[in-house]
């Protein structure tokens, strides 16, 4: 079986790159890749994917922060490992830091006071970590909304958005399993809050925190195993869950948005080798850069002011990181409902802000994909993104979801916008119990309002060209702004996507009277989807472009006056 | 268990009378306590009717011409020389207007008038003091005292206060004042007196030493040097604001750099 | 294979606008003026070679800049080792990145280039292929013709997670009715234990406390324990002590003797989720928890006024002893902290009891 590999040193392939003298590469470079293509075949793998395409837009590096802030953060955490100890024995303190001298605490706690002022660099490092974390979730946050707003979701990418929703849910138990690890006041108040959660679920409750504690609140072993879940079981997860997503994304092929020459059957951009690794090789530095300088500059988590944990202390402005801010604040904001039956206590009052909302989040994350394809029946394939205003409702669920999660997330922080605003913290509260549910629907309406405005300046656009912002007055006292016709790139980029149209209920029956099973579109999906599309406005035909471009050239001298409404022209769908 | 305790006490009448006899005895300790505190300095008559006058210019429309009371504002019979000295140094007295708390401002008085007015208060009736320096005094404390000083300042006054003593909210637009800046005394007289919604810590509870222990952590932890931009310290809900806007908002800058297309020739 | 992403024939509702295909490529400055190219190769290079010079100096740092030292800088106090380390080796970094992106932009060749794209689904002929491949397989397994190997198969792995899952049942003790008794449902606080200041263990005497006094509490008996277990306790046993004027307070018939002259005593954790409450207004006898805002009357036996908490804040019966400390009278009469699934909560204080 095992021949000698001399043979694949003459095969043609490798012999155009034998010379070097043309490639400009030094002998010594050629020599190596000839050695380790004959041991790995690199060759015929790289020479599809080097100069494989990638769309240049800012919102595609989103992603990337994300992926740069994990490197980030396995890197730094790494170093944290050095020194930190999982330990939640007591010991009294006698390091560097005065004020703490003296105090008994645990293992975990004086081996981050170690890190923080006994080790060079080491609070430092501990900065960039916390930072790139809060970085990490927020550029993951930001992505994904990237990709609902332009519909980069839509088929074949729904299982990519699966693995996201995934890595998004994964990296908020990472996050609070790190700020727990420490020990302080805070991460411990954070525990307390948990212990409080996990007990609170009806039938298993109190079980699942035996179980997790180890017995009663707090137990010694709690700390250890969250060390073991933060750096070992969920980064696993994460680096197999990104490297799927990475594949997906090579496989696939990046979306991209329209424009002259974009098509669903293409991607235009820059070749990987050189620009794109150049220019995501230098972004990864970029973002590591800002990261070190944001540790080096902003203070974070200053555990050495909270002191550590103490079960009989707590201080003014206990909070989570902001990733988890809207489930405190839905927690904060929920009305005192127990039941008390029999013998038992059910803490609706806990357990539905806390564990419920947080799950119903990422099964809506989930579904959405699944459930706009049940509403709009679209089975087609999408590599052009849609511009938000062309997908109205979709882009008013987005700002409405965005909206109900900011009001959560404002009312975790309720007490500081009452110091800080001298507002009164009941009030407050008050507020925000309505506001979750009426700030969404006026953010749908306004947003559903304005995407289908700006599709009608789009249509007018097309149809009568960009406003010059000139008055002109004609001889007979008129006045008019004359048109300027746009290129016909804009033209074609505004007008080449898909127009959804409403699913048509089929009847029970088909023409012979036989029921049809399965095939056919119900009334309440017929219903649906007669709402996702209301309102939206049709874009101009080619007919309607044909005569506007006629109008134009016969009247281009003296501009032209643009009644009010002239959009109709367009008409509408619906409404 | 209430049954229980209902029970025994319909059984037998010896024991309730015992709880009775105790009562009465916590009762009576409670009314011969404050007698036993620091006397009123009684001391300059001259002081205190120049006091006097004052009071009655500026405080006597809401606590009542001789400091009785009234339904605009509390008694001051007992709060001490050292209440009055709080209140007005720190501008908080007079009130410009009702409110659900009273700001610090701009003291308006010069300290021979406060300490009219202070001496006019303490000769209503027996309270706490001015307190001397050694009574306050954070300095010169031993680093085991000024850790003793910050799990003291943690368990009693961080929840309010905030772990660096930022200050944080209270219910129905009230709020505990930040402590960054405030002098030793400031806090004594505070502790001591408790204004406004503040309990009292007494000496009982936590004498002098502890509470210049806690006035000594605070000055050092001020002090210290910081690790960066502290946003005030107030914890993760900053630090979040501000991974947002600086972090990803400036990351986004860039972003927008590398992807855009720079100037062409034509 | 080509993707279909509209039905044969409506491609001009599609594309109203027929596609002019790719914009023309205009050259840079950097192309074209052999001045602006030389510049940004210059700055390039520049960038580049700022880095081992910031490096050096964050070497030097390290070793030259003690720990303790600050730097006084725009009102505030600078951990210097912190922000000088920060400062040049995030400059460092940065710079590496700016270079590198600089590069691309300016001297590398940048037209766009348009690449085919396939469609996700394999060809029909690979569908049919794979599944003559398989069928061959199963065919070859036998699965066709024995079909209780699959079956059989499928319930041996199912059932071997029973085993893997039943290693886990030792993780904690389990709370079965008697382990609860002796854990989340009860205290250390029983009849005689004194009531000390926390911290500081200091007795407390019911003539320490005056009027509008908080003061933080515990079991004197809670030094006797240590590290976990001392925690353990710690974090049911706190308690926060009050006193208010007696005639100013309500206080239930069925609790005149669990207070000493308007001296009542209340479980430091609070009913909701377990944080330890002890922001108390003086005047309004409102206790406030900072975490969810929670907020109980403690002239009222710490019943629920506002927030997410739904139970009344557990009451110890105290008194005093013989010389005048204050004393428990009995252990908390229900479990204090958040609610559980076997918490029977009948018996909390609600509004209106006597």
């Amino acid at each position: 079986m095992a021949k000698p590999a001399d043979v694949s040193v003459d095969s043609p392939a490798l012999d155009t790159e034998r010379p070097p003298e043309q490639q400009g590469l030094p002998a010594g470079v050629t020599n190596a890749a000839v050695w380790a293509d004959e041991r790995l075949g690199l060759a015929s793998l790289l020479k599809k994917n080097l100069r494989k395409v990638f769309p240049d837009h800012w919102s595609f590096l989103l992603g990337e922060i994300a992926l740069y802030s994990f490197i980030i953060l396995l890197l730094t955490g790494v170093f944290l490992t050095i020194w930190f100890k999982p330990s939640m024995a007591e010991i009294e303190y006698q390091g560097t830091y005065q004020l703490m001298r003296g105090l008994p605490m645990s293992e975990a706690f004086a081996s981050t006071l170690a890190l923080s002022f006994d080790v060079r660099g080491g609070l430092l490092v501990r900065q960039i970590h916390h930072w790139a974390a809060m970085l990490f979730v927020a550029s993951m946050t930001v992505h994904m909304l990237r990709i609902f707003f332009t519909g980069a979701f839509r088929k074949p990418r729904e299982l990519n958005w699966l693995i996201g929703v995934g890595l998004f849910s994964l990296s908020l138990i990472e996050g609070f399993a790190g700020y727990s690890l420490p020990d302080d006041l805070l991460s411990g108040t954070g525990l307390r809050f948990v212990d409080g959660l996990i007990r609170s679920i009806p039938l298993i409750g109190t079980w699942a925190e035996f179980f997790i504690f180890n017995g009663e609140f707090p137990g010694d072993l709690v700390i250890p195993r969250l060390y073991m879940v933060h750096i070992l079981l969920v980064p696993a997860v994460l680096l197999g869950l990104i490297a799927a997503h990475l594949a997906l994304v090579v496989y696939h092929k990046h979306t991209q948005y329209p424009g002259a020459g974009r098509k669903d059957g293409n991607v235009v951009g820059y070749p990987l080798f050189p620009v794109y690794m150049a220019k995501a090789g230098g972004f990864f530095f970029v973002v590591f850069g800002v990261a070190i300088l944001m540790g080096a500059t902003m203070q974070i988590n200053p555990v050495w002011n909270f002191g550590p944990y103490n079960p009989a202390q707590v201080t003014a402005g206990s909070q989570p990181d902001w990733y988890m801010g809207w489930v405190e604040g839905a927690i904060r904001i929920m009305p005192n409902w127990e039941w008390h039956l029999g013998s038992t206590t059910w803490s609706w009052n806990v357990v539905l802000p806390g564990v419920g909302l947080m799950t119903a989040l990422f099964v809506l994350l989930g579904a959405y994909p699944f459930i706009e394809r049940w509403i709009t029946g679209d089975t087609a394939e999408h590599h052009v993104l849609e511009r938000p205003r062309n997908n109205p409702t979709r882009t008013a669920i987005g700002v409405a979801g965005i909206t109900c999660y900011g009001m959560f997330w404002l009312s975790g922080g309720n007490d500081i916008l009452a110091t800080q605003f001298k507002l009164s913290l009941n009030a407050v509260t008050e507020f925000m119990r309505v506001a979750v549910f009426v700030a969404p629907v006026i953010a749908f309406i306004v947003t559903k309002r304005i995407c289908i405005s700006l599709q009608r300046a789009d249509a007018e656009r097309v149809l009568h060209g960009s406003e010059t912002g000139i008055i002109e007055r004609s001889p007979d006292g008129g006045y008019s702004e004359p048109h300027r016709p746009i290129s016909i790139d804009e033209k074609f980029t505004l007008t080449q996507h898909v127009q959804g149209k409403a699913l048509e209920a089929t009847p029970d029956t088909d023409g012979h009277g036989v029921a049809e099973k399965g095939a056919g579109v119900s009334s309440l999906r017929a219903l649906a989807s007669r709402w996702f599309y209301a309102g939206v406005i049709a874009k101009p035909t080619k007919d309607e472009i044909a005569e506007a471009d006629h109008h134009a050239d016969g009247h281009d001298a003296d501009g032209h006056e643009v009644k009010a409404g002239k959009s109709e022209s367009a008409g509408q769908i619906s409404h | 268990m209430r049954f229980l305790t209902a029970k025994r006490r319909h059984r037998a009448a010896r024991p309730a009378l015992l709880v009775l006899a105790l009562l009465l005895m916590g009762a009576l300790y409670a009314a011969v306590a404050p007698a036993a505190r620091v006397s009123a300095d009684t001391g300059n008559s001259q002081q205190v009717a120049e006091g006097k006058a004052l009071f009655q210019v500026t405080c006597s429309s809401c606590h009542g011409m001789n400091g009785e009371g009234t339904s605009q504002g509390p008694s001051l019979v007992g709060v001490g020389a050292a209440a009055a000295n709080f209140q007005v140094s720190t501008g908080r007295m007079p009130m410009a207007n009702p409110g659900a708390q009273a700001p610090r401002k701009q003291n308006t008085y010069t300290d021979e008038e406060i300490a009219a007015l202070a001496a006019f208060v303490a000769s209503l009736g027996p309270g706490p003091a001015i307190p001397t320096e050694d009574q306050y005094s954070g300095e010169g404390l031993s680093p085991d005292e000024l850790a003793k000083g910050g799990e003291l300042f943690r368990t009693n006054c961080s929840a309010c206060h905030n772990f660096e003593g930022a200050g944080g909210a209270l219910p129905n637009g009230k709020y505990a004042p930040s402590l960054v800046g405030v002098s030793g005394q400031r806090i004594w007289e505070a502790m001591r007196t408790g204004p406004q919604q503040m309990p009292v810590f007494s000496s009982g509870a936590l004498p002098d030493e502890d509470v210049r222990a806690i006035v000594g952590y605070l000055d050092t932890l001020h002090a210290q040097p910081s690790s960066g931009i502290a946003f005030g310290g107030l914890g993760p809900v900053a630090e979040g604001l501000f991974a947002w806007i600086i972090g990803i908002g400036g990351i986004c800058l860039i972003a927008v750099w590398i992807a855009a297309k720079g100037a062409r020739a034509r | 294979m080509s993707i279909e992403t509209s039905k044969p024939g409506t491609d001009v509702d599609r594309h109203p606008v027929p596609d002019p295909g790719l914009e023309e490529h205009v050259e840079r400055y950097t192309d074209v003026d052999q001045a602006a190219g030389d510049r940004a190769y210059r700055q390039v290079v520049m960038m580049l070679a700022a880095v081992p010079v910031l490096c050096i100096a964050f070497v030097v740092i390290y070793f030259a800049v003690p720990s303790d030292s600050f730097i006084d800088l725009f009102g505030m106090q600078w951990n210097a080792l912190n922000s000088l380390l920060g400062l040049t080796g995030g400059l460092a970094t940065l710079l590496i990145g700016l270079a590198c992106v600089h590069w691309a932009k300016t001297i590398m060749g940048d037209e766009e280039i348009a690449e085919d794209r396939h469609s996700a689904a394999s060809s029909t002929e690979d569908r049919e292929v794979f599944a003559r491949e398989f069928a061959k397989g199963a065919e070859q397994a036998g699965l066709g013709r024995r079909k209780l190997i699959g079956g059989a198969l499928g319930g041996a792995l199912g059932l071997i997670a029973v085993p893997a899952v039943v290693l886990f049942a030792d993780m904690g003790p389990w709370p079965t009715a008697a382990v609860r008794k002796e854990t989340i449902e009860r205290t250390i606080w029983a009849e005689g234990i004194k009531l000390v200041n926390d911290i500081t263990q200091r007795p407390l005497k019911a003539s320490d406390i005056e009027i509008g006094q908080l003061v933080n509490a515990q079991p004197a008996n809670l030094w006797d324990y240590h590290g976990t277990e001392f925690q353990v306790e710690k974090a049911k046993s706190s308690i926060i002590i009050v006193r208010m004027d007696p005639d100013r307070i309500k206080i239930p018939e069925s609790r005149q003797d669990w207070q000493v002259g308007g001296i009542l005593c209340y479980s430091k954790i609070c009913t909701h989720v377990g944080c330890p409450i002890s922001l108390w207004e003086q005047q309004t006898h409102h206790l406030l928890c900072p975490c969810h805002q929670s907020t109980f009357d403690l002239g009222n036996s710490g019943v629920v006024v506002f927030g997410p908490a739904a139970r009344a804040l557990p009451q110890l019966p105290i008194t005093v002893d013989a010389d005048g400390y204050l004393v428990a009278r009995s252990d908390f009469t229900v479990p204090v902290g958040p609610s559980f699934f076997e918490r029977d909560s009948q018996h909390d204080f609600k509004e209106g009891d006597r």
